[in-house]
C-alpha cells in the first residue's frame, strides 16, 4: 500500500509543481495578484508531497519490501540498516528522487527568506524553480518510477552495489546534489530578473548568498567523491578525469566564475549581462552533467545503468530550459547597460581575467569530455581522452589564474593603482620563492620543472591572501564575514596548489609480491607481510592481510588491507588500508593470491595528498562563512528601496 | 548580428552533438565490456555433464558460440531459461554455459528438470573464469565469433528483442 501512496504523492507533486510554475510566471505577467499569492501554497504542497514520497521509499527499504523493484535491485535483508537508508540514492531512480527532494527544500528555503523581495520578483523566482521541479518530476514518473512493483516479489534483494557500501559514498551524493541543485536558485533569479526586464545591484547581492552556499556544498561534495575514489576503488590517485567527475567539475568551475562576477555586479554594478549568462551556465552545466551521466552517451566507470530513452527525455528538457533561458537572455541582455568604467589594474579587470580563465577551463573540460562522442559521430574511430589531454590544458589556464590571484588580491576597486602595493607583491613573491625552493629541494631533493613553480604560486597565494586581513587587524579594523570567508577560501586554493604540485611530482607507486615473513622496501619504508586471515562481515566475507610498517626501523603502523567478497552480487571489492606518516599518505591495496601464501600488494606513497581534500574543505568552509555574512540578510530591504526609487524616477 | 545570440548558437551546436550521441548509444549496449572486439579469455574448465571431459576455448574456435553465465542461485537465470531453450531450438548458434559458483548436483538437477539448452557447460566453482570475462552479475551472455573475438555482450536475462535484433543479424550477416 505504502509504495502506491508514494507513487500517488509524486503525481500530486507533479501537478502542484505545474501550478507553482504557472502561478509564479503567469501571475506577475498578467498582473493577477491572486495568482501571484497562490505560488507559495503550491510550493508548500509540492514539498510536502515530495517528502511523503521519499518517506514511503525509505520505509520500503527499511522494512525490506522486496515487492518494490527498486528495493529488490538495491538492497538485501543482510544489508546493515544505515546502508538500507542510503541505498535510496544507490541507483538511478532514487538519485532522481533525492534531486527532486533537494530542489523542493531549496525552493522552500528561498520562499521562507523572500519576505524582503518585491512580491512579483519572488513569485517569478519560485515559478522558475517550479518549472525545474516539474521537469524532473515528469522525468521520474515517465521513465524512472522508483515505486514500480515486482510481481511475484523477490525472496531477497540483489543487494546494494558493494562499492557503494561505504560511509564516504553514503553521504557524498546528498552533499554533491545540494550543490548541483543550489545553482538552480541562481538560475531562477537570473530568469526572474530577465522576465522582469530589470536587474539592479540588489539582484546580485541577493543571488550571491545562494550561489555561495551552493558552491560550498559542491566543493565539499566533489572532495568527498574524490576521497572515496582514492580509498575505496584503490586505483591510486584522487582524480581520473572520468566523465562523471567532469560532470561535477564543470559546474564547479562555472560556479566559481559566477561567485566572482557576482561580487563585481554587487559592488560596482558592472558585468551585468555576463553575470546573468554565468548564472544560466552554472545550472546548465549541472543539468548537462545529469544528462551525460544518465543517458548512456558516455561510458564511465561509475555510471548507472543507462537508457537512451531517458537520454532523449533529458535532452528535450535541456533544450526547453537552457534554450529558453538563453533565448530570453538574447532578448533581454542588450537592455542592460553598465554605467561605470574601470581601469586596467583595478580589481575589476583581475576578476574579468579570473572569469575568462575559469570559463576557458570549463570549456576545455567539456571539450575533452565530449571528444569521444564527437569522434564517434564523425566516424573517426574511438578515441579515449585522458590525463595526457586534461592535465596540461587544465594547467595552462589554472596556473595563470593562481598567479593573477596573488597579484589581484592587492588591487582596489575602480582604479588601477597597483604601485601602492608593489612592495607587498614583491616581498610576498620573494618569500614564496624561498619557501617553495626550500620545500622542493630541501625536503624532497628532486623535482620536475613545474614543481618549484607550482609550489611558489601556492605559497604566494597563501601569503598574499593574508596581507590585507593582517593589515586590517593591525589597524584595529573589523573583518566582515564576507572578507574572512574570501580569505579562507583563497588560502584553501593556495593549499590545493601546493598539495597538487607535490603529489604529482613525488608519488611513489609499486606493486610487490610477498610471502609471509618477507619484507619489501618502498620509498624509505619497510613492509613486513605477516600473512592473511579470513574476515567476515554482515553481508560479505573475505581476507585481510597484515603488514607491519616501519621507517628506518621505527614502527609506523600495522596495516590490514582487505579483499571482500559480497555474497549476493559475488563482487570482490578491495578495502584499502591508509595511514598517515611523516606527511605522507601510505596506501596498501591487497592484490591477488599468487598461491602458496604469496600475495601481490600495491603500495602507494603520496606526500601531502591529504592536503588536497583538506584544501577543498577549507574552501568550502570559507564559502559558508562568506555566505552567512549579515550584509546579504539586510539586502532585500535595500533592494526594495532602490527598486521603488527607480520606479519613482521613471514616473 | 546580436552578440547576445552567441550563447544560444553554441548551445544549439552542442545539442546537435548530443542528439548524434544518443542516436549512436543504443549500439553500445548498457554496460560496455572492455572485452568487445578483443579475443575471448582462454579457459579450460571441467564439464558439468561429462566430468571426465574439459570444456576449453581452444575447442570452440572456428564456430560462433554464445557464452552464457548462470547459476542455480540466480533468480533471473530461471526467467531466462525458456529463452535459452528457444535459442537451442533455433539451432543457429550453440550455447556454452558457465555454471558460476554453483553446486554441481544442484546444477545437474536444474538442467534435468528445466531442460538443457547448452551444448556443454563449464564449471567455474572459484569464480576465477567469470572474473576473466569481467562478469558483473548473472545472467550475462557473450557472443563470440569464429575467430574467437567477443562481438557482443548482453547483461541480464536474454530476451526475444536482443536475440532477433542483436545476435541473429551478427551471426547470419556477419554484422559486427
Amino acid at each position: 500500500m505504502l509504495p502506491e501512496l508514494g507513487h500517488f504523492a509524486l503525481i500530486l507533486a507533479l501537478l502542484l509543481a505545474a501550478l507553482q510554475a504557472f502561478f509564479g510566471i503567469a501571475g506577475p505577467a498578467f498582473a493577477r495578484e491572486r495568482w501571484t499569492h497562490a505560488v507559495t501554497p503550491a510550493l508548500a504542497g509540492q514539498a510536502v508531497m515530495v517528502v511523503t514520497a521519499v518517506v514511503c521509499l525509505v520505509n520500503a527499504f527499511v522494512s525490506n519490501d522486496f515487492s518494490v523493484l527498486y528495493v529488490a535491485d538495491n538492497s538485501n535483508s543482510a544489508l546493515p540498516l544505515f546502508y538500507r537508508v542510503t541505498a535510496l540514492w544507490g541507483a538511478h531512480e532514487g538519485s532522481l528522487l533525492l534531486w527532486i527532494l533537494l530542489l523542493a527544500l531549496w525552493s522552500v528555503a528561498v520562499a521562507l527568506r523572500s519576505s524582503g523581495l518585491p512580491p512579483n520578483f519572488a513569485a517569478r523566482v519560485l515559478g522558475v524553480l517550479g518549472l525545474v521541479s516539474f521537469g524532473f518530476l515528469l522525468f521520474t514518473l515517465a521513465t524512472s518510477n522508483p515505486f514500480a512493483r515486482l510481481d511475484p516479489p523477490a525472496p531477497d534483494g540483489r543487494d546494494l552495489n558493494p562499492i557503494l557500501q561505504d560511509p564516504g559514498l553514503a553521504v557524498h551524493p546528498p552533499i554533491l546534489y545540494t550543490g548541483y541543485v543550489g545553482f538552480a536558485v541562481a538560475f531562477a533569479f537570473a530568469c526572474a530578473a530577465m522576465l522582469e526586464g530589470r536587474l539592479d545591484q540588489g539582484w546580485a547581492r541577493w543571488t550571491r548568498q545562494w550561489t555561495t552556499w551552493a558552491w560550498a556544498f559542491l566543493t565539499c561534495g566533489i572532495a568527498l567523491g574524490s576521497f572515496w575514489a582514492y580509498y575505496e576503488l584503490g586505483w591510486g590517485g584522487f582524480w581520473f578525469w572520468d566523465p562523471v567527475e567532469n560532470a561535477s567539475f564543470m559546474p564547479w568551475l562555472v560556479g566559481t566564475a559566477l561567485v566572482h562576477s557576482l561580487a563585481v555586479t554587487d559592488k560596482r554594478g558592472l558585468f551585468k549581462s555576463w553575470t546573468l549568462l554565468l548564472a544560466i551556465l552554472a545550472f546548465s552545466m549541472s543539468m548537462l552533467g545529469t544528462f551525460l551521466v544518465r543517458s548512456g552517451v558516455l561510458v564511465s566507470v561509475h555510471s548507472f545503468a543507462a537508457d537512451p530513452s531517458r537520454g532523449m527525455f533529458i535532452l528535450v528538457f535541456l533544450v526547453i530550459m537552457i534554450g529558453g533561458a538563453l533565448a530570453l537572455y538574447a532578448w533581454r541582455a542588450p537592455l542592460l547597460k553598465s554605467q561605470a568604467g574601470f581601469e586596467l589594474g583595478a580589481r575589476e579587470s583581475f576578476l574579468l581575467f579570473n572569469n575568462v580563465l575559469l570559463v576557458i577551463a570549463a570549456a576545455t573540460v567539456l571539450a575533452g569530455t565530449l571528444a569521444p562522442l564527437i569522434s564517434d559521430a564523425l566516424k573517426l574511430g574511438t578515441v579515449s581522452v585522458g590525463p595526457p589531454y586534461f592535465n596540461p590544458t587544465f594547467l595552462l589556464s589554472m596556473l595563470p589564474l593562481a598567479a593573477l590571484l596573488a597579484v589581484g588580491i592587492h588591487a582596489g576597486w575602480k582604479r588601477g593603482r597597483l604601485e601602492d602595493s608593489q612592495r607587498a607583491i614583491l616581498f610576498s613573491l620573494l618569500a614564496a620563492v624561498v619557501l617553495a625552493c626550500g620545500l622542493v629541494f630541501g625536503i624532497y631533493r628532486q623535482g620536475h620543472v613545474l614543481t618549484p613553480i607550482g609550489a611558489t604560486i601556492g605559497i604566494w597565494i597563501l601569503i598574499s591572501s593574508l596581507v590585507d586581513p593582517l593589515d586590517r587587524w593591525r589597524r584595529g579594523l573589523s573583518l566582515s564575514r564576507a572578507v574572512l570567508g574570501m580569505t579562507i577560501a583563497h588560502m584553501g586554493l593556495g593549499v590545493a596548489v601546493i598539495a597538487l604540485t607535490t603529489v604529482e611530482s613525488f608519488t611513489v607507486e609499486r606493486d610487490v609480491a610477498l610471502s609471509p615473513g618477507q619484507v619489501a622496501q618502498v620509498g624509505g619504508y619497510e613492509l613486513r607481510f605477516e600473512g592473511v586471515k579470513p574476515i567476515e562481515g554482515p553481508n560479505f566475507d573475505g581476507v585481510g592481510g597484515t603488514f607491519v610498517v616501519t621507517h628506518g626501523g621505527a614502527p609506523v603502523a600495522v596495516m590490514v588491507p582487505q579483499k571482500r567478497q559480497f555474497w549476493v552480487q559475488h563482487q570482490v571489492t578491495s578495502e584499502t588500508a591508509i595511514t598517515l606518516s611523516r606527511g605522507n599518505n601510505l596506501l596498501l591495496a591487497l592484490g591477488d593470491n599468487l598461491g602458496a601464501g604469496r600475495w601481490s600488494v600495491r603500495v602507494q606513497i603520496r606526500p601531502l595528498v591529504s592536503l588536497v581534500w583538506l584544501a577543498a574543505l577549507i574552501m568550502a568552509i570559507g564559502g559558508c562563512i562568506a555566505a552567512s555574512d549579515r550584509r546579504y540578510r539586510s539586502a532585500p530591504a535595500a533592494a526594495v528601496a532602490r527598486g521603488s526609487r527607480a520606479l519613482a524616477r521613471e514616473a | 548580428m546580436n552578440r547576445f545570440l552567441v550563447p544560444l548558437g553554441v548551445f544549439a551546436l552542442l545539442v546537435v552533438v548530443l542528439v548524434i550521441g544518443i542516436r549512436h548509444s543504443p549500439d553500445k549496449g548498457i554496460i560496455v565490456s572492455p572485452l568487445l572486439g578483443k579475443p575471448a579469455p582462454a579457459f579450460s574448465l571441467p564439464s558439468l555433464l561429462e566430468p571426465a571431459h574439459a570444456v576449453s576455448s581452444a575447442e570452440l574456435k572456428g564456430h560462433w558460440y554464445l557464452f552464457n553465465v548462470w547459476g542455480t542461485w540466480c533468480g533471473e537465470c530461471r526467467a531466462e531459461h525458456d529463452m535459452l531453450l528457444k535459442v537451442k531450438a533455433a539451432g543457429v548458434v550453440p550455447l556454452i554455459g558457465l555454471d558460476w559458483k554453483d553446486d554441481d548436483a544442484q546444477a545437474q538437477a536444474w538442467l534435468g528438470q528445466l531442460g538443457n539448452p547448452y551444448q556443454s557447460v563449464a564449471v567455474d566453482r572459484s569464480g576465477r573464469a567469470a572474473i576473466d570475462w569481467g562478469v558483473y552479475g548473472a545472467p550475462e551472455t557473450f557472443l563470440v565469433s569464429p575467430a574467437g573475438i567477443v562481438v557482443y555482450k548482453h547483461v541480464g536475462a536474454l530476451d526475444e528483442a536482443t536475440w532477433t535484433r542483436e545476435i541473429l543479424p551478427r551471426v547470419q550477416g556477419g554484422k559486427i
